[in-house]
């Protein structure tokens, strides 16, 4: 348990002033759709949490490893893609006159991050580094289930607590002082498909998104897994006929 | 290497006339005499094998993307996650591979270590194994620093800093060994450099180890010498099959872990990029070195340590004489045999201790484990001049020919 808070202490100071790690609560494992052998994302869950993402978390947070084209891996359409894109704008050139120009994103474009770098980021939020979300489940101690208990572990700091001015406490985070305000409630978003937007709800799809970020290939890889397992065993076992035909005239 | 052979075909025998590798191949992997009575702990030299195949096919090709520049590094890692057809798979494939690569080895080596394997006259065949052992260890090291996270960088530094232990040149070497002032680019390039070349060496030493085991022979469960033919088949097609079974049964369970648990034997904090700036409060290595890294930690001098951890590898080569029993395998040597499982017990132990942060009892159970490490060696002479051997079968055939007698 230690380890453990050492650990997510380690990778979460960016955000977060360095506190005392303190014993926090373990982490209520959550029932994902993509755990299992059998285990996928579920598209309508990932599209409310790009949702979540683009409405919500997108003020602060980048999301630099992943291109505008990728989500069509989780049901967008080349058009609304396009449309996503030219939300934002980049800077490209030089053109034939050697000069730079602001155009409309593209699908080829990554995330377009909301600030110009770290210390734009740090200076407009408290001095805290809002992380890069593409890898934060993978890069955090517990995955999903760490994501989701920040999200949801939000609550009045106990008495005797004293949480800086700019913090906010938080039963799960490390020292319970963490520089996010808290940035899910109920009906933070009012979700496109209908789906009744509590907080649970919404911590469940965005840590879902950012899963996906995490690990976009998790689809393909479970799908192909179960081939390759299923024919390695039976090689196996064909082997293993073979082997004991093989050797039947052997003493041993 | 071998006699001449006659073959069937003619292109094969104008081939083998004039360069001998259809003979030396049918020397050594058809005709080879093995023992008849080998067990499937046997089978993890020819794992081991595959997998050193596995790890430089999927390494030429991770090598055909990746960047060694600490700017791009950990994104041209990423990139070929996300981007480079079946990347995420080569990638993992290759990252958990180095995990059952060291799996396949440390299976072989106390399989050597039980059955007596380093005993003459296979003390060169052990020695060999050994330097291949250490070549893989340098070489998984390097390969750990390229994905350019906080775990690679700061693995890095804390490993190639044991160097600055060694008294009056050791920060020069560090220096030397970095090329400039920290971990930085120049680090990062050479390694890549070495952890490409390494694997070839790895080659090299295979293949010796071969040669050595070829002219020595296998040794077996009993751990007697072969007095006939009626105690070995030929490799093929029977060992040739069984491995067979092996590499079926084993790479279930490896890709098992490549395809729904590939970040199992891996840190979280090294899916964050490398930042000089902020050192993680608990810095471990791969699971292969903890129990050395509980060693190295256990000794409260940072010499007295560094040394302890490169003793308890070196010690290895000498096992051959410090075993002072001329009788082999555990099977016989009924107070080795429990020796033997403490002395694993004891490495797990010592891997336990080096996975946490040294706090606590875990600082006297690593002390006492560093302890027993190095007290089997000499324990292991005094056994050998003590212990009573039960009675050796006559030979490798006679214990099939009379089920009566149990061992």
């Amino acid at each position: 348990m230690r380890k453990l808070i050492l650990s997510t202490l380690a990778v979460l100071s960016m955000a977060a002033i360095p506190a005392l790690a303190e014993e926090g609560p373990a982490l209520e494992h959550q029932n994902w759709p993509w755990l299992g052998v059998f285990g996928k994302y579920d598209q309508a869950q990932l599209k409310r949490g790009y949702q979540i993402y683009h409405d919500v978390c997108s003020a602060c947070h980048s999301l630099n490893l992943v291109a505008y084209r990728n989500l069509a891996d989780i049901g967008f359409t080349q058009d609304e893609i396009k449309a996503i894109a030219a939300e934002k704008t980049v800077k490209d050139g030089p053109n034939d006159q050697g000069e730079m120009f602001d155009r409309p994103a593209r699908p080829s474009d990554h995330f377009v991050p909301p600030f110009a770098n770290d210390q734009a980021a740090r200076a407009a939020n408290n001095g805290a580094l809002p992380p890069d979300q593409s890898l934060l489940v993978k890069a955090r101690k517990g995955g999903p289930d760490y994501v989701y208990a920040i999200l949801t572990g939000y609550e009045d700091a106990p008495a005797g607590a004293t949480v800086p001015d700019g913090m906010s406490y938080n039963k799960v985070f490390p020292g319970h002082n963490i520089g996010m305000p808290q940035p899910l409630t109920d009906d933070a978003v009012t979700y496109a498909d209908g789906t009744k937007a509590t907080l649970d709800q919404e911590a469940k799809d965005i840590t879902a998104f950012l899963n996906w970020t995490s690990e976009p290939e998790l689809d393909t890889r479970h799908s192909l897994g179960i081939k390759v397992l299923g024919f390695l065993v039976v090689l196996t076992a064909l082997f293993y006929a073979l082997k004991r035909k093989v050797w039947s005239d052997v003493d041993h | 290497m071998s006699e001449q052979t006659k073959f069937d075909n003619k292109i094969v025998q104008w081939v083998d006339d004039r360069l001998p590798v259809f003979s030396i191949l049918k020397h050594s992997a058809v005709d080879y005499p093995t023992p008849k009575n080998l067990n499937y702990w046997w089978n993890f030299g020819s794992l081991a094998g595959m997998m050193l195949v596995i790890m430089i096919l999927t390494g030429i090709f991770l090598a055909m993307n990746y960047a060694a520049n600490t700017g791009i590094a950990f994104n041209s890692v990423e990139r070929i996650m996300r981007d480079v057809n079946w990347g995420w798979l080569l990638r993992y494939l290759h990252a958990n591979g180095a995990s059952f690569f060291f799996i396949t080895v440390y299976i072989h080596i106390f399989r050597g270590l039980y059955y007596g394997s380093y005993k003459a006259p296979r003390e060169l065949l052990w020695w060999l194994g050994l330097v291949i052992y250490l070549t893989m260890m340098a070489t998984a090291f390097m390969g750990y620093v390229l994905p350019w996270g906080q775990m690679s960088f700061w693995g890095a530094t804390v490993i190639t800093n044991l160097f600055s232990a060694i008294p009056v040149i050791g920060d020069y070497i560090v220096t030397w060994l970095w090329g400039g002032f920290s971990v930085d680019n120049p680090t990062l390039n050479r390694f890549f450099a070495l952890h490409y070349l390494l694997p070839f060496l790895i080659v090299a030493f295979v293949f010796l180890h071969l040669v050595a085991l070829h002219t020595v022979k296998s040794n077996n469960p009993l751990g007697i010498d072969v007095k006939g033919p009626q105690d070995t088949i030929p490799f093929h097609p029977y060992y040739t099959v069984k491995d067979l079974v092996g590499i079926g049964a084993f790479l279930i369970v490896y890709l098992g872990v490549v395809f729904y648990a590939p970040n199992f034997f891996g840190e979280p904090d090294n899916y964050l990029p490398a930042n000089p700036m902020q050192t993680p409060p608990h810095i471990v290595p791969e699971w292969y070195f903890l129990p050395f890294y509980a060693i190295l930690r256990s000794i409260p001098d940072k010499l007295g340590g560094v040394i302890c951890m490169f003793g308890a590898i070196v010690i290895l080569f000498f096992l051959p004489w410090i075993d002072s029993s001329k009788v082999r395998s555990a099977k016989f040597r009924p107070i080795f045999k429990q020796v033997f499982w403490i002395f694993l017990a004891d490495c797990f132990l010592l891997g336990y201790v080096g996975a946490h942060p040294p706090e606590g009892n875990l600082v006297l159970m690593g002390q006492l484990g560093t302890a027993a490490y190095f007290a089997f060696f000499p324990l292991l002479w005094i056994i050998g001049k003590l212990e009573k051997p039960r009675p050796l079968p006559q030979s490798i055939a006679q214990p099939v020919l009379k089920p009566m007698e149990k061992h």
